[in-house]
């Protein structure tokens, strides 16, 4: 088994931040996993991005230059990454704020998800990387949407019940809205 | 024929090794070193004491004060003596510093030792001079003072003021003992004695960074004789230097 | 002590590492990318008990771990590249008075301030001693998380064992990745591991000096023998991996960050029929000669690759010298590796 995502978007979008609850339910699955954070220049509204990979075996490089999976969450993100992604890979793509004309659906596959809007409905702009990530999962088989929900719940327990419950509905709305599309 | 009774009223100190001398004659060093095992011998310090060597003349000290010691590199005994108090809080840390290991390549070392107030007490030794590389101007080397490295004296102009050490050290809040003194007569080794004293009482009691600054002779770099380096240590270093305590938190 | 695995940084690694290696006395001066070690020991050595002091620059803290060192504890300190350059005065001192230290390079590129981003441009600093006059610390390299972990204990062991500095060589891409570690060192410390040695005040014994001046006659000579033994005696703690090499016509050799990244670029060619292998130096300082040796005489081609304009190269040559060649391949210092950037070196060598 062996699978790898990069994450991309503006700082401040918390990609690093869906890229390691995905490392942490990689790891709690009994994956080898790598998390590889990349920062722009600039700490906020710069871009940045994380790459995630996962494997059965010894995982080698942390670092992929051609991805298998793709989040994107911003335009420059998709620029940059779309044209390394391998043939018929994964692509969520937020497209709220990135310009749909510009994914090559046909030569991937391509998950277009309104993730700030999804996000705004359920009152919490933020939890647009959590929305992404719930169509990630829904696209791939090795990391469970149960075992994200219980990293989640760990993760916030400190923070209160009410936000731990609004990240597993934004989770669970982008797997969801996925599953719809696939169907 | 009448018995006469002795009683001994000087002797070495129990610290100090009976060994050969490496400093020049009419060096004050040889004084300096002496002060210092009075006072471990004072409070009892030998089995506790762990001396930070430097470079320069000083270096030797290892060789004369009987206690463990280790050597710095130039300049950075106030870390070394910050890493062996940190590391062993029940040892009496000192270390012994010349002019230019404390004042010019040390300056950052001594300034943020004193400002954290670490629990060790600095012997600094000024006189005005590299001994050890051979009479090159040092940081306290005064106005108009020709080294080998001042051929026509020094010049504010080219080379700046004398640091005032003691003052400096003396201004921080982590110091709770600062002073400057001399070795030039008997009345100032007895002022000088008790000023190590405080300097490692300050340790002792837990209050701060003890420093005392000493005023010494270099007969051999001022190319004078001992007894006319004597005197300049009091003509002409005591109106720049001026003797005194600039800070007294001990008791 | 739990067999729980923790998602860490690499840096953090090295840190808890650290502590459980049994750490006494921490003291550096903060710098990318490695400030997570002191903010790590900065929370949780002070909680123990030990110290933790940022000093007011590289040159002091390296001269604080002399003193703690003197004092027989576990001292360490850490720092990337332009700190580690100021630090050497006193890691030549640390050598010259033989004793232990635990010194990280988390390297960034260069030279002067280069920059944040990876780079393997301090092979030959930490190689080579790194200060004046005729010393070596012992290097280690690690490439993975647990590896950080794992060598940071086995570093202080080292440091003891030999009474001399051990480097910890990891840069800027394994020092921010996170990948899971197990602990499986519990603390403790040995009051009496330095007790032979180490300064106290005398307590009725005879006085002990540690210093580095050797001004009596034959006295210098007789250091650097006995250090020139002792750097031949570490040659028993020699480590390297060997990754896929027992069929591969073709081996890559390279350390750190790089020789993991290598490994992924091996498994894709394998599955496109080169047969690659990875020959992995874990101890840089001594550097495995022998064990290189060894798989070249069973006529292999090798392929050094780094993150710098060649380095270790040098002493892959020597490790080869009268048996075959190694091509080189320079991955420039600021550029971050991924395992396609070296698929072509390694197929030409099929050509």
């Amino acid at each position: 088994m062996y699978q790898d995502v990069i994450i991309a978007g503006f700082g401040g979008q918390g990609v690093m931040f869906i890229g390691n609850l995905l490392a942490y339910a990689a790891m709690e699955q009994g994956f080898n996993v790598t998390y590889m954070p990349v920062y722009g220049v600039e700490m906020r509204g710069g871009t940045a991005n994380c790459t995630v990979v996962i494997s059965d075996e010894e995982v080698g490089s942390p670092i992929i230059f051609y991805p298998k999976t793709l989040i994107v969450m911003n335009q420059p993100s998709l620029d940059k990454f779309q044209p390394r992604l391998v043939p018929e890979g994964i692509l969520v793509v937020n497209s709220s704020i990135v310009d749909e004309s510009k994914v090559e659906k046909e030569k991937f596959n391509a998950i277009l998800i309104p993730a700030n809007h999804i996000a705004d409905n359920l009152g919490e702009s933020r939890m647009a990387n959590m929305v992404a990530l719930g169509a990630w999962l829904a696209a791939i088989d090795e990391v469970k949407l149960e075992t994200v929900e219980e990293v989640v719940r760990n993760q916030f327990k400190s923070k209160g019940e009410e936000i731990v419950n609004k990240n597993i509905s934004a989770l669970r709305r982008g797997y969801e809205f996925a599953m719809e599309k696939a169907s | 024929m009448t018995k006469v009774s002795e009683k001994q009223v000087f002797s070495m100190p129990k610290c100090l090794n009976d060994v050969p001398t490496h400093f020049c004659p009419g060096c004050h060093h040889g004084i300096i070193h002496r002060l210092v095992a009075e006072a471990i011998d004072a409070f009892q310090l030998e089995d506790k004491a762990i001396c930070v060597g430097s470079v320069g003349c000083s270096v030797f000290i290892y060789n004369y004060i009987d206690v463990d010691s280790v050597e710095a590199p130039h300049g950075r005994a106030p870390a070394v003596a910050t890493g062996v108090k940190r590391a062993r809080p029940d040892a009496f840390v000192f270390a012994y510093q010349g002019d230019g290991d404390l004042a010019a390549i040390g300056l950052s070392e001594i300034i943020h030792c004193a400002n954290r107030g670490e629990k060790v007490s600095i012997i600094f030794v000024n006189n005005s001079v590299y001994g050890m590389t051979g009479g090159q101007m040092a940081p306290t080397t005064l106005v108009g003072q020709k080294t080998t490295t001042t051929p026509y004296g020094r010049s504010p102009q080219n080379e700046g003021y004398p640091l005032k050490m003691a003052e400096l050290i003396g201004s921080l809040e982590g110091c709770a003992f600062s002073a400057r003194v001399a070795v030039n007569n008997i009345k100032n080794i007895i002022k000088a004695k008790k000023a190590i004293k405080k300097a490692f009482l300050a340790q002792l009691k837990n209050k701060g960074f003890g420093f005392v600054e000493f005023l010494s002779a270099c007969p051999t770099n001022w190319h004078l004789t001992p007894l006319e380096a004597n005197k300049r240590v009091e003509t002409e270093m005591m109106a720049y230097f001026p003797l005194g305590i600039y800070k007294d938190i001990v008791e | 002590m739990s067999s729980k695995k923790l998602l860490v940084k690499g840096n953090e690694a090295v840190a808890i590492g650290a502590i459980d290696g049994g750490v006494e006395c921490y003291f550096a001066y903060p710098i990318t990318p490695q400030s997570d070690i002191p903010e790590y020991l900065s929370r949780e050595l002070v909680k123990l008990g030990g110290t933790f002091l940022q000093a007011e620059s590289e040159i002091a803290s390296i001269n604080m771990v002399l003193g703690a060192a003197a004092a027989g504890k576990r001292a360490m300190t850490s720092s990337s590249g332009p700190g580690i350059s100021l630090k050497q005065e006193g890691i030549s001192y640390i050598a010259g008075s033989e004793l232990p230290a635990v010194i990280v390079n988390m390297m960034r590129g260069g030279p002067g301030l280069g920059g944040i981003q990876p780079s393997q441009g301090d092979y030959f600093q930490a190689t080579r001693g790194g200060g004046h006059g005729d010393y070596r610390t012992m290097v280690l390299a690690p490439s993975t998380c647990q590896e950080c972990y794992d060598l940071t204990i086995e570093a202080f062991d080292l440091a003891f064992k030999y009474r001399n500095p051990v480097m910890i060589l990891g840069d800027a891409i394994l020092g921010q990745m996170k990948e899971p570690i197990v602990r499986w060192k519990e603390r403790s410390i040995d009051p009496n591991e330095a007790i032979k040695w180490c300064l106290t005040g005398k307590k009725g014994r005879k006085q002990r000096i540690i210093k580095s001046l050797r001004l009596e006659e034959g006295s210098m000579e007789a250091l650097n023998e006995k250090l020139m033994k002792k750097y031949k005696d570490m040659e028993q703690d020699i480590k390297w991996e060997e990754f896929m090499v027992e069929d591969a016509e073709v081996v890559a050799v390279a350390f750190g960050s790089i020789g993991r990244i290598v490994k992924s670029t091996a498994r894709k060619l394998r599955s496109k029929g080169y047969k690659v292998g990875v020959f992995r130096p874990i101890t840089l300082f001594p550097f495995p000669y022998k064990q290189l040796r060894e798989v070249a005489k069973k006529g292999k081609r090798f392929i050094t690759i780094e993150n710098n304009t060649g380095q270790m190269v040098e002493d892959v040559r020597l490790a080869l010298c009268g048996i075959c060649e190694t091509e080189f391949f320079a991955n420039m210092p600021g550029k971050v590796s991924t395992p396609e950037d070296f698929i072509e070196p390694i197929e030409n060598m099929f050509k």
